[in-house]
């Protein structure tokens, strides 16, 4: 009888095994990461010497992405914020009406929301494009918001949909026996309750605006709103020999999105446990 | 490929107004109250109705008007376009490099999702087994979603460089591929292959994540039933997790081929469509025509197909996977 012998002696191998297995798959698929970061902190990062590991790191491709970049990174974020104010604005609500409101077509509504996805976003900036000239809306931050709005409407209305119908009943119903408005219920009682899936919409419709590129390129035709994204597009125009501003310039970008996850990291756990994906 | 699964639970119908309605009394007062109920909640919903309409209705309605107009530069000051018949879609089909943008968009959108699908089903598979680090492992995959679009395939473009990539270097470093690089991004042979497995890398993590949790749904113990039989383990992948996970997997094709057939972004940067078209799909086209030679009627048409594609993948699959199905999925 050494068969269970030898199984309690291999199980703790195999499992190390497994992790090293993932670990190297880690390594691979987040490979193009490292190099960006690695690439950042070299300021000689031309064409041949970049070296393996950052070993003399500079900040030198920081300081030229931040002067050569750093008013476009507070174009996307003003952008990215104002965005996100109209979608999380505009989509609670309607969230809400959808899971709790018995209206006539409103399976119309969440079919109509499922579909714009899959209208390509050039049909949709081209025709925006002649319409945004007439009202002046092209080279304007404003334009861009209201364009980048719409990639987070439909998402978060979905996404809080279902943590809007998952309120107990019993609240909401004390709340209007009590005397409030259909209005002051869902102020008070609905949006503090769902305030996880509120969260994480808002998440996610400022990660759409702010790595918006298509509404970057098309609706602006000078210099004078460039978000981030359309900045890195123009170093490639530009310059393809030093690489350490380029790459810093990417790294930044990933900053304001990595910051806003760790912030909101523990409505997010609840959120996505919470009925996002089921 | 999207970065975020999208919520596709049905919810049962949510029952708030359910003892407002049993109350319901019939008297004149009552009913005008009612109504007065219901227009307040068509409120809540109105601004979304409004905005879907302005940015998704409008501009899809708006593209096939336009696709039928001489739309030029000067319409954009003018206002006005004339009526051109068909003549957006015979440019388009006459061009002579039409079989081309839909052969390339094929094999990107298809190798895409093939690939993308093996290696995230391996991925969720193999996350699945219980060992150390198992999950802080698994949520690390998911930090390339922290980087923009641009960013991710700018830094790509520069790695998949003939002389300066560190692709070339890893390659010659294991002695693979020819003498001098392959020249990823500069050779007609293979561009399309170096955006497609960039846009691979992209959708992997999205594979994963939807899959892992199609696969966390199915009841263990079914697994544990099969084991007492003696099923092996190519069998149970075979006749237990691939079938109970097909509703999933309809999510992720489905969803990804109608988010791959429209890349633009990683495209544009990588190889801006080149060289020669190499690596030109309808959707770089139809960018291209529009904003590149502002030929927004023949964008327009290039636009109107893409759509037209998805909505026929869409529906071929989702007849074609219900056939096979004997429960119906829920999408």
């Amino acid at each position: 009888m050494t068969a269970p012998l030898a199984t309690t002696a291999r199980r703790p191998r195999r499992g190390v095994l497994a992790t090293l297995f993932a670990l190297l798959i880690l390594a691979v698929l987040l490979f193009p990461v490292y190099w960006m970061a690695n690439a950042s902190l070299q300021s000689n990062a031309t064409s041949f010497s970049t070296e393996w590991f950052p070993l003399h790191p500079s900040l030198t491709g920081y300081r030229q992405a931040l002067s050569q970049q750093g008013g476009h990174l507070v174009t996307s974020l003003v952008i990215a914020v104002g965005a996100t104010a109209i979608s999380t604005l505009i989509a609670t609500p309607a969230a809400f009406a959808l899971a709790r409101f018995k209206l006539p077509g409103r399976g119309w509504v969440i079919f109509v929301a499922l579909a714009t996805q899959m209208i390509p976003g050039i049909v949709i900036a081209n025709a925006l494009y002649g319409t945004y000239n007439s009202v002046h809306l092209i080279n304007s931050v404003p334009g861009l918001i209201l364009a980048d709005a719409s990639l987070g409407i439909p998402f978060s209305m979905l996404l809080m949909r279902s943590f809007m119908a998952g309120i107990p009943k019993e609240i909401l119903e004390a709340a209007r026996i009590d005397g409030a408005g259909q209005i002051r219920a869902f102020l008070q009682v609905a949006v503090p309750v769902a305030r996880n899936g509120i969260i994480t919409a808002a998440l996610f419709s400022f990660l759409f605006a702010w790595s918006d590129f298509l509404f970057a390129l098309t609706l602006t035709t000078t210099n004078a709103v460039t978000p981030i994204t359309l900045g890195i597009y123009q170093y490639l125009g530009a310059q393809t020999e030093q690489w350490s501003p380029v790459m810093a310039t990417a790294v930044i970008a990933c900053v304001p999105s990595a910051l806003l996850l760790v912030a909101a990291q523990r409505f997010i756990a609840a959120g996505v446990t919470g009925g996002a994906v089921k | 490929m999207p970065r975020t699964a999208w919520p596709t639970s049905s919810d049962p119908s949510a029952a708030a107004g359910r003892a407002a309605d049993n109350e319901r009394g019939r008297t004149p007062r009552n009913r005008a109250s009612r109504a007065r109920e219901r227009a307040v909640q068509w409120l809540f919903l109105a601004p979304a109705l409004l905005y879907m309409a302005l940015f998704f209705g409008y501009p899809m309605v708006k593209n096939v008007v336009m696709s039928f107009q001489n739309y030029s530069i000067s319409s954009l000051y003018t206002g006005s376009a004339p009526f051109a018949g068909l003549v957006n879609y015979r440019a388009i089909f006459s061009s002579g490099l039409f079989g081309k943008f839909v052969v390339n968009t094929a094999i990107f959108t298809l190798a895409s999702l093939a690939v993308q699908f093996a290696l995230g089903l391996a991925l969720a598979l193999f996350f699945s087994r219980r060992f150390p680090l198992a999950g802080p492992i698994r949520a690390l995959l998911l930090l390339p979603w922290l980087v923009p679009m641009v960013a991710s395939a700018t830094v790509w473009r520069w790695m998949l460089g003939q002389d300066d990539g560190v692709v070339n270097r890893i390659l010659e470093a294991v002695h693979l591929g020819p003498a001098g690089g392959v020249p990823w991004l500069s050779s007609t042979g293979a561009a399309l292959a170096a955006v497609t497995i960039v846009n691979i890398w992209v959708g992997v993590p999205f594979n994963m994540v939807i899959l892992y949790s199609g696969l966390r749904e199915i009841p263990v113990d079914v697994y544990e039933a099969a084991a007492i039989d003696g099923v092996g383990p190519l069998t149970r992948l075979r006749y237990i997790t691939w079938p109970l996970l097909r509703p999933v997997t309809t999510v992720v094709l489905v969803l990804g081929f109608i988010y791959t057939v429209k890349v633009i972004d990683i495209i544009l940067v990588v190889t801006g469509g080149g060289p020669a078209y190499a690596s030109q799909t309808l959707a770089v086209e139809s960018y291209q025509l529009s904003f590149k030679t502002f030929l927004f009627g023949q964008g327009a048409a290039m636009g109107n197909i893409l759509i037209l594609v998805s909505l026929l993948f869409a529906l071929v699959y989702l007849r074609f996977n219900r056939s096979l199905a004997s429960s119906d999925g829920d999408l």
